[in-house]
């Protein structure tokens, strides 16, 4: 396949993709000397940037072109109904300084989602505001922290984080500005009770941990593990980026967690967008209700049989604080919406049951050919080796190159770290036997190539627009940037005094 | 097998000192440029600056992974090796010669008794294997 | 379970491969008094159920389809080629994840590599990464940026009360953990007043340009003053002004963000938006957020990748400086497209629209009695005017009797500015539109 131009390569100077009105009204004179001398943008027709983007997209891959496994992230199918809601006029023109009184459906859509979040993991409260999982973790992580600083207790200042964890949990603490303490894994997979035991004392803020973990597995002491921190004073904050396995099987709420974050760009159907646009609502107990950030949706004024009730916005009285401008990433909340209201209670379960099927299926087509460290039941993905004693020099990551020639996307690579050459699988519910099927078929296929003929996969990927790239070169010469920027030093500033 | 080489200094973290009077050269050792493989950047601190024993003066980083450099004893620097900028991966070539990355005035030399010696460094690396 | 495509046979085939008979089995982990709880949700729909009651919903908001729109305090209505949804619906584009396959990844790549390079070419600035969340999540990475490349020595940072009082608070959410202290905002402030605040603990100073009251502020100087004493000037820049007025590079600033939104994005109520970030680059080694590089693939083709990855947290994990993963990749396409499809001359062209109508709108509601526009200062596409009576009840007779989406009501921001409208004037504000709501304000206030 042939590579494309940059768009500044197809820049010809006169040239431009769009018409804009004459100016309408008398004019005013531009004050010069605040004006810029140089503008480099592309000069290039608007059928030009039509097919320089499309172009690019026969470049990528994405689940609308073939499965994506990639695990930890749940890329399953994206409702195109989702795209027309969050494009309807009244949500993608509405104005987010309007009053309440002239945005009533879009709060009220949010009120509902809030509720229904709060249904799904058991908790009492939801902040839809968090852009993205790692928003709704630094949101979570700094409730646990207030909630301590306002019960007068500085010393907290300790969060215990499983070896297998996400990177964003240790990230988002130090963020926070606590102390991360790892946690060892037992040899099942499982959290190392004795250790996590030793380190429960009063300088422990509270535990991250994701359910099912990130092995796929659903923790067998999850009841034990919240016991001990709740005993030593700590809270249980759930990473809900596995949310995917958990809807109608088990509510997070119920068993203990204090405070949790969804991914609707995981579990409800969002699109993930080439790297986001995501949402990370952050959902509580009753005890961090108060420092949810804010502000957030409240039912301000009952309704009754003639009239719906009023929604209004409402800060929690110790929230902390405001995490993003404005209400969250909305036009993804009317999609999860969508996905929600098409899926109803049993409808979620059904997803969960499904994901949950599919990724047990896959693993026990896969189970004889690669070795499958943590082997019991699944959650919605598992962990696999991408290795092999009798084929040295075979990493994770070749089986994932050769993968991309038989037309799919990689599973997740070398995560949890506690795996050698992790290969992290996740199918999702959207994905068929016969897809699933054929997707083992080539996993096998792939061990065989391995061990016969090893440079096939060295080399992968062979039938892809662009080969194996080098990062070291990337990394060395930065090249972050196709256009000239000016030496400012030898340009200094001339914003002059200004004349009103 | 990594190189460890004789008459220097290490630290845990994986710094060595050679010590040249009241002049301590620091580098990154044999072990950990090999465990970090392609070096593509070093930052280093500005002469003059100081810091103290354990603390951060710099980083190395390569494509996968990136890592604090960190004071083997306290000291003020005197003098630091520009050529790393351009040429990083000198670091992996040569990590106990041109590779050096900065040059102090040791302020505390009694400090250097706090550091492993080649053999019981060696020692650490094999655990590590 | 319109999208779950298992048929019965298929179920009981999977199950008899697994070895169970029921999908329940596989739950056994899960505490049994725990085990599968009722979901108190409504009942589902289907497809053209939903959409009718999303229709109903939406219907419920005054969108700009409806009222002609003068507000703007941070979000901005300005006209969306068709060309850009477009190619947003491409499913290769917005249902692929982050590119950590650079093999089958080269469309985004490449797309979000030429984002960077337009917008280094707008704000002047050497590097971009590929987003943050928004404005005020980006000014807040900023700060983070600017207290280690101090070695987190200095802990200070001096903002302007011109800054989106929003921002504000969102900086303060994130650094709250962090020993952080902000200065400078407890009232407005010229630079050269917010210069006398900076010391040798402080790491940074940012300021808007425009301000919040749509005012081009006199930053000449400054940034000589603050690097001077080695402190950091970050710019919170509106990039449709940059189509015309000097760039953030070109006033000295090290780091220039702030929201992309103007740039091809929906109103969407507040969201998904667009922090964009670009730095010199003697700082790019310290930002977070992902960043795409040029480089060579195996057959010796350009390619591009994502570079730098040791600052991130799946590599960094407690030492990295922030924890983004997620960014909002499909809006920063969305400004990589506009900007191309725009161009050189077309953002002048937005940006002359904004600048003409917006002061014919403020020479017109000058005239009017009881009304005064606050001319002291150059404005660029929004204007405060000082009103005869609250703002609250002028927008609420606009909006009824006359169909407008007044300006912003500043006093609920800045005490001292009671009866103060910020009004917003873009190239989508027709002069028939301008002339009613002056015709309107000049009823409203008779």
């Amino acid at each position: 396949m042939k590579l494309e131009p940059l768009i500044y390569e197809i820049s010809v100077p006169g040239r431009c993709g769009v018409r804009l009105p004459e100016v309408d009204v008398p004019t005013t004179d531009l004050p010069q000397d605040l004006l810029r001398a140089e503008l480099d943008l592309p000069e290039v027709s608007e059928m030009d940037v039509i097919r320089h983007y499309v172009r690019l997209s026969h470049l990528n891959y994405g689940v609308d072109k073939g499965f994506y496994p990639l695990g930890s992230c749940t890329m399953k199918y994206n409702p195109k109904v989702n795209e027309d809601a969050a494009r309807l006029p009244g949500f993608a023109g509405l104005h987010p300084r309007l009053g309440i009184d002239e945005t009533q459906g879009a709060l009220m859509l949010m009120y509902y989602l809030q509720t229904w979040l709060a249904e799904i993991s058991g908790m009492k409260g939801v902040s839809l505001q968090p852009a993205a999982g790692a928003q709704g973790e630094f949101s979570g992580i700094l409730m646990i922290r207030k909630y301590h600083l306002d019960r007068g207790d500085g010393k907290r200042t300790r969060i215990l984080v499983p070896n297998s964890a996400h990177g964003t949990n240790p990230a988002t603490t130090s963020m926070a500005g606590l102390e991360v303490v790892e946690l060892p894994s037992d040899e099942n997979g499982d959290v190392d009770l004795a250790a996590l035991r030793a380190a429960c004392d009063d300088t422990v803020a509270g535990m991250m941990i994701t359910v099912p973990s990130t092995l796929g597995l659903f923790e067998r002491h999850m009841l034990e593990v919240i016991e001990a921190v709740h005993g030593c004073g700590g809270l249980m904050y759930m990473d809900g980026a596995n949310m995917n396995a958990m809807m109608g099987v088990l509510k997070p709420g119920e068993i203990g967690f204090d405070v949790m974050h969804y991914n609707l760009h995981k579990t409800f159907s969002t699109p993930h967008g080439g790297g986001g646009p995501g949402s990370g609502p952050v959902a509580c107990n009753e005890k961090l209700l108060p420092f949810l950030p804010g502000p957030i949706v409240a039912e301000i004024e009952p309704g009754d049989d003639e009239q719906p009730p009023l929604y209004g916005w409402h800060m929690p009285e110790k929230s902390i604080g405001r995490v993003k401008a404005f209400h969250g990433n909305f036009g993804m909340l009317v999609r999860a919406y969508t996905y929600i209201r098409e899926n109803g209670g049993p409808g979620l379960r059904d997803v969960s049951y499904y994901a949950v099927l599919n990724a047990n299926y896959v693993l026990a087509l896969l189970r004889d050919t690669y070795h499958v460290p943590y082997d019991r039941f699944c959650g919605h993905e598992f962990v696999m080796e991408g290795r092999w004693k009798d084929a040295p020099g075979i990493h994770a990551l070749d089986i994932s190159k050769r993968l991309m020639d038989y037309g799919y996307h990689p599973p997740t690579n070398y995560f949890p770290l506690i795996v050698p050459e992790a290969l992290m699988i996740e199918p999702t519910e959207t994905e068929s036997k016969e897809t699933l099927d054929a997707f083992a078929e080539t996993l096998k296929t792939i061990a065989r190539e391995a061990h016969e003929n090893p440079e096939l996969l060295h080399e992968a990927p062979h039938i892809t627009p662009v080969g194996r790239v080098d990062e070291v070169l990337a990394a060395k010469q930065l090249v972050l940037c196709c256009v000239p920027i000016p030496d400012w030093a030898e340009q200094p500033p001339t914003l002059s005094t200004q004349s009103a | 097998m990594s190189k460890v080489e004789q008459g220097l200094k290490y630290t845990q973290s994986d710094e060595w000192i050679r010590v040249e009077g009241s002049v301590g050269v620091i580098g990154l050792t044999d072990y950990a440029q090999e465990a970090l493989n392609d070096i593509v950047y070093v930052e280093l601190p500005d002469v003059g600056a100081t810091f103290a024993k354990g603390e951060s003066f710099g980083s190395v980083e390569s494509v996968k992974a990136a890592s604090d450099m960190h004071m083997p004893v306290s000291g003020t620097v005197t003098e630091i090796n520009e050529a790393l900028q351009d040429a990083p991966e000198t670091v992996n070539s040569d990590p106990y010669g041109a590779g050096w990355f900065i040059k102090i005035a040791i302020s505390n030399p009694t400090e250097l008794n706090d550091l492993l010696d080649a053999d019981a460094y060696e020692k650490y690396c094999a655990e590590r294997e | 379970m319109s999208y779950i495509p298992h048929t019965d046979a298929d179920r009981r085939a999977m199950l008899a491969a697994i070895g169970v008979e029921s999908i329940e089995e596989l739950f056994d982990a899960v505490p049994e008094q725990y085990r599968f709880p009722h979901l108190a949700l409504p009942e589902p729909l289907s497809e053209m159920e939903v959409l009718s009651e999303l229709y109903g919903l939406q219907a419920a908001n005054a969108s700009v389809q409806d009222f002609s729109l003068f507000l703007g305090a941070g979000a901005y209505h300005h006209f969306i080629p068709s060309a850009i949804n477009h190619i947003l619906l491409r499913g290769e584009f917005y249902t692929a994840y982050t590119p950590y396959q650079p093999e089958v990844s080269q469309g985004t790549l490449q797309a979000i590599f030429e984002y960077q390079s337009m917008l280094c070419a707008l704000t002047g600035m050497e590097a971009a990464n590929a987003s943050h969340y928004d404005g005020a999540t980006s000014l807040a990475e900023a700060i983070i940026v600017a207290i280690n490349e101090a070695r987190g020595k200095r802990r200070k940072i001096v903002l302007s009360a011109g800054i989106n009082p929003q921002y504000r608070e969102v900086v303060r959410t994130y650094l709250q953990g962090q020993d952080v202290t902000f200065v400078g905002d407890d009232r407005v402030r010229t630079p050269a007043e917010l210069l006398e605040l900076v010391d040798d603990q402080t790491a940074m100073l940012a300021v808007a340009y425009p301000n919040f009251f749509g005012q081009i502020e006199d930053f000449t100087g400054l940034a000589d003053s603050l690097h001077s004493q080695k402190v950091l000037l970050t710019l919170v820049a509106d990039p449709i002004m940059l189509g015309l007025f000097k760039s953030p590079g070109e006033l000295g600033a090290d780091m220039a963000v702030g929201e992309g939104q103007p740039l091809g994005i929906p109103l969407s109520f507040g969201g998904p938006y667009l922090g964009y970030f670009a730095c010199t680059k003697q700082l790019v080694r310290k930002i977070s957020g992902r960043i795409i590089g040029e480089t060579k693939d195996n057959r010796g083709q350009r390619a591009f990748v994502m570079t730098l990855r040791p600052r991130e947290q799946d590599i960094r994990r407690e030492k990295a400086t922030s924890n983004i993963c997620t960014n909002q990749g499909l809006m920063a396409l969305a400004a990589g497209i506009y900007l191309s499809l725009m161009g050189k001359c077309g953002l002048r062209t937005v940006a002359n629209l904004c600048y003409q109508k917006s002061h014919y709108a403020a020479r017109e509601i000058d005239r009017l009695p009881g009304f005064s526009v606050d001319w002291s200062k150059p404005f660029f596409k929004e204007f405060m005017v000082r009103c005869p009576r609250p703002v609250a009840e002028i927008n609420a007779r606009l909006l009824e009797d006359y169909g407008i989406i007044g300006g912003y009501d500043l006093a609920q921001d800045y005490p001292d500015r009671a009866n103060t409208m910020l009004l917003a004037v873009t190239e989508m504000n027709t002069r028939e539109e301008i002339d009613a709501l002056v015709a309107a304000l000049e009823e409203i206030a008779s």
